[in-house]
């Protein structure tokens, strides 16, 4: 615990330091202090931090309480493990964005750029996020979740004289008000029946509007995690942050609202008396944003944006994989709970390892070639091949294909669903049954997307210019990426091991204390060797691949191997712009899904005999944003335009409205 | 004793894997009024491109060599999980059948990056309709296993649920056992055969015309060993699909029955494919997809049904 405080105190002398540099006017000397102060206290921090996870040991538990000065709430920490486990891709991602960020903003302008200012940001971020998943009391996990939704604003806001970044920061800073607005409901009424801002006493107390607290819960926390339809955020604060936030936002912040969701557990009173739609509740919402989700990705060409959607999606299946959990508790099914949860807790790590990785790809991506639009890149793989290896890897991972980590977790959460015969009524296995299939077809469908991020970015020749001249980085500045790519690797050849780190964090999941603590264990035990299996399988197919490549270069020695054109099908001018475009190459589940993948497609057709200009945009707006909320927040700004007349500025006018409140309050009075 | 048997099986299983592909082929042959190419003609090919050398495309890299490979081994890996006449595999463990969707997936994946590698028209084409029927596929797979699934666990089945319990003569016992409604899944079988090994009329192999090919025109550019893997690595595939099919049906019988009885159920397999082949034309490529759910909601219907009882 002192290792883990002090790691916090670190975070908050950085974060003092670099504010301290961004108050000075803003020169080279400044940007490069900043530059070295923020991420190497951000860094320093996050591996005691590490270091303070596992010293304690992994399953134990701990509490701290310092008195502060306000006359509500405390200073209460704790480490049990469901913090501990939600706190590793913080400070794994934060480290290794820490890093990548301070080798890509080195060379940034400092009449363009306060980077005091964002290392102030970046640190405060991550001690938002540290001090959310340790909160013990309301008042205090409030503050801290305020300074984790407001700092991203801040880095969102980093290239502030693009209009569509200002835009995304604004989008960025209403969500995730809104959901703030839903959690401070919440701890009010936790903190009206209890009496007490502290987690212990709220959750000691039986709660009396059970469901009304469960919904604010789910939806406050739930645009925090993008659960459809409050995901519009997603994918515009994505595509305009640095790519070191993106990935840390998307890796680790996302997870807080995962965690929220997970830990107001603790303040519904006995697993037995929560309603059991609770459960199909949140697993319909996960199942619907998945596949809205995976949809919406494979429509995008923006590579960013594709990874923005494609969080909203993973998120979406944490959230059923939690749901799942939820039935399976209510309906006392051991398999069910243990694997549902367990699945929920190991797809989080495995989503913060690989999306982790592929947004700072995206973010060297960016960098080399000036664009993350697919439809202007293609090629990169010959110029960057240990970037586009790193992607590959990536996009291996999260597509779910052995034997990397994604197919552990996806594993996992599969299996949760198959014991669906031990539900009580037939309408409740059918709905467990299609929601398994549902996984499938976001399964098969992610592996579409992800090849088409790859195939577009790194594949086939160069589109335009922006591709052909890249500036390759440096392999060395590759060396941060390394870390959540090991993690990608070992996690999915090392499935068993890492899966056992969920274990201690399952019997610390509040609802978990129902009597199934120990088939729990059981179940889980012998999930971890079916995982052995895969990785065993998985490795020795690794092992055969690579056999079956030397076999192959040692029949090619004598030959040799020749280069020649590509097949054109006959035809000798193909240029590299006949290639097959990232809109085209979804077309045909366009065709089927196009309801909700929502493609725009604008053309204007040749005219005229001798037609000149020629043009199709192909584009895929959110449809929630664009039909839903843009509608009505219009409205809202209508009615508050319309409340105008009542501000005229004249100062009789405001004495006339008081003289009428109180006459009205005085008839209010006698009546 | 039983691994040895099921090794045995299964390099029995490899190395008669290219003579599925010579089946169809005759069988066309004799629809067509020809003789045909020999039924060895694989092998044949697959000897002599192994000692060839390769004409790489321009600009391709890694992932261009590498995709056949993966491919190719995915398809053996996921083969290795399968019961092969009638004996379990020894890899089997509860949800293997999820490793094994996921692998030929792993394939797929290798397949589609090394099309998009050479950057050819002709390959995205295929690639981006293979990677929408490799989506649409894997829910219909899934639907079909777990018809299987609830079956075996509604009828009791006490061992762990595997391909090696499910796919070894559990099928005919449970129609025996008042679920006859497991029958239709032969057919959903058969279509995912047809889609996944792409042949008519889902995609045409053999026409002329890239334009309307899937799989094929995404190996297009691959010569030498790397097409002798990719050749070699579809035959798998197709015994793997076969295979599935034949352990639907075949019930459980001495090891030495089992073992004749699933390599000619493969071998009738091939031969059904033939004669589909010969006797239909291909679907139009935007038909294919409702294909794929006319198959998904047979097992869908199979599932409600052997969920209502």
């Amino acid at each position: 615990m002192e290792t883990f405080l002090l790691a916090l105190l670190l975070m908050a002398a950085g974060a003092l330091l670099t504010g301290v540099v961004a108050l000075r006017p803003v020169s080279l000397a400044t940007n490069r202090t900043a530059n070295f102060i923020g991420p190497a206290s951000a860094a320093a921090a996050c591996l005691l931090g590490v270091y303070g996870l596992f010293s304690g040991g992994w399953s134990s538990a701990e509490n701290f309480i310092l008195p502060w000065g306000l006359p509500f709430g405390a200073f209460a920490l704790g480490l049990d493990p469901l913090s501990r486990l939600f706190l590793l891709p913080v400070f794994a991602l934060g480290f290794t964005c820490a890093i990548s960020g301070c080798i890509s903003l080195r060379h940034s302008d400092p009449s363009e750029h306060n980077l005091g200012a964002h290392w102030l940001f970046y640190l405060l971020l991550l001690l938002g996020m540290t001090c959310v998943m340790t909160a013990r009391d309301a008042l205090f996990f409030m503050l801290s979740w305020e300074i984790m939704s407001l700092s991203p604003f801040f880095l969102i806001d980093f290239n502030d004289r693009d209009r569509l970044v200002q835009d995304a920061s604004w989008v960025y800073l209403v969500a995730a008000h809104l959901g703030a607005v839903l959690l401070i409901a919440f701890f009010a009424l936790l903190w009206q029946q209890s009496g007490s801002t502290l987690f212990a006493a709220m959750a000691a107390k039986a709660p009396a509007h059970g469901t009304a607290l469960f919904l604010l819960a789910l939806f406050g926390f739930g645009a925090k995690a993008g659960l459809a339809p409050l995901h519009v955020w997603l994918p515009e604060a994505h595509p305009a942050a640095p790519s070191h936030v993106s990935a840390l936002l998307s890796g680790a912040m996302l997870n807080a609202g995962l965690y929220g969701i997970i830990r107001s557990f603790d303040f519904f009173g006995p697993a037995q008396q929560m309603p059991g739609w609770w459960g199909w509740l949140l697993m319909a919402a996960g199942i619907v944003t998945a596949l809205m989700g995976i949809l919406k990705a494979l429509a995008q060409s923006n590579l960013k944006r594709l990874l923005a959607y494609s969080s909203v999606e993973n998120m979406g299946l944490m959230v059923m994989g939690a749901g799942i959990g939820l039935v399976g508790i209510h309906t006392g099914s051991a398999w069910t709970a243990a694997l549902g949860f367990a699945g929920c807790l190991f797809h989080m790590l495995n989503h913060s390892a690989f999306k982790g990785l592929l947004f700072l790809c995206a973010g060297e991506v960016l960098h080399a070639a000036g664009t993350v639009d697919m439809t202007r890149l293609g090629g990169l793989q010959r110029k960057m091949p240990m970037l586009g290896a790193l992607f590959a890897l990536g996009a291996a991972s999260i597509a779910c294909l052995p034997p990397f980590n994604g197919f552990a977790g996806e594993f996992v959460l599969s299996l949760s669903m198959l014991r669906s015969l031990e539900l009580p009524g037939m309408e409740q296995k059918i709905a467990m049954l299609a929601c398994l299939t549902g996984l499938m077809l976001t399964s098969g469908l992610s592996a579409a997307v992800y090849a088409k991020a790859y195939g577009m970015t790194f594949l086939g020749q160069a589109r335009t210019d922006a591709a052909t001249n890249v500036h390759a980085p440096e392999n060395r500045f590759l060396l941060p990426l390394v870390i959540p790519a090991a993690a990608c690797v070992l996690g999915g050849l090392l499935a068993p091991w890492a899966f056992k780190m969920v274990q201690p964090t399952l019997d610390f999941i509040p609802v978990m204390h129902t009597g199934l603590l120990t088939p729990a264990a059981n179940v889980i035990s012998s999930t971890e060797s079916l995982l052995g299996r895969v990785s065993l399988i998985g490795g020795a197919a690794a092992a055969l691949v690579v056999l079956f490549a030397l076999i192959r270069r040692a029949l090619l020695a004598r030959h040799g191997v020749k280069r020649g054109p590509v097949w054109g099908c006959g035809y000798r001018y193909a240029t590299p712009r006949i290639q097959y475009t990232p809109a085209s190459f979804v077309e045909p589940a366009a065709r089927i899904f196009g309801l909700v993948m929502g493609t725009a497609v604008k053309t204007e057709k040749p005219e005229g005999l001798f037609p000149s200009r020629v043009r199709l945009d192909v584009d895929a707006p959110d449809v929630v944003r664009g039909r839903f909320y843009t509608p009505l927040f219009q409205l809202m700004e209508k009615g508050c335009n319309a409340l105008k007349i009542l501000q005229s500025g004249l100062v009789n006018m405001y004495i006339l409205y008081i003289l009428i409140t109180l006459v009205a309050l005085l008839i209010w009075g006698i009546a | 004793m039983n691994a040895w048997l099921y090794v045995a099986e299964f390099i029995l299983a490899l190395a008669l894997a290219p003579l599925a592909s010579g089946i169809i082929n005759r069988v066309k042959a004799k629809f067509a009024g020809r003789h045909g190419k020999p039924l060895l003609q694989l092998y044949y090919d697959i000897f002599k491109l192994l000692f060839k050398g390769e004409v790489l495309g321009e600009g391709t890299t890694w992932v261009f060599s590498a995709g056949p490979v993966i491919a190719m081994i995915s398809s053996v890996a996921a083969l290795a999980l399968l019961p092969l006449g009638g004996a379990a595999s020894p890899l089997a463990f509860q949800g293997d059948f999820i490793l094994c969707a996921y692998l030929l997936g792993m394939g797929r994946f290798a397949t589609v990056l090394a099309a998009l590698d050479t950057g050819s028209p002709f390959e995205g084409m295929g690639a981006s309709r293979e990677a929408l029927l490799g989506a649409l596929g894997e829910p219909v797979l899934f639907l079909a296993l777990l018809a299987l699934i609830t079956t075996a666990e509604s009828l009791g089945v006490p061992r762990e649920l595997s391909l090696s319990t499910l796919f070894n003569g559990f099928s005919p016992l449970a129609w025996l056992n008042g679920r006859p409604e497991l029958i239709m899944l032969v057919f959903v079988m058969g279509v995912l055969l047809l889609v996944e090994n792409c042949r008519i009329p889902v995609d045409d192999p053999t026409t002329h015309l890239e334009l309307t090919m899937i799989h094929e025109v995404m190996v297009l550019d691959h010569s030498g060993p790397n097409m002798a893997f990719v050749q070699y690595g579809s035959a798998v595939k197709l015994w793997l699909f076969s295979s599935l099919l034949t352990g639907l049906v075949l019930p459980v019988m001495p090891v030495w029955a089992h073992t004749l009885s699933s390599i000619l159920g493969v071998f009738v397999c091939a031969a059904a494919v033939g004669v589909i082949e010969s006797v239909m034309a291909r679907l139009r490529m935007h038909v294919v997809p409702a294909l794929v759910g006319l198959a998904g909601s047979v097992a869908a219907f199979v599932l409600i049904l052997t969920l209502v009882r």
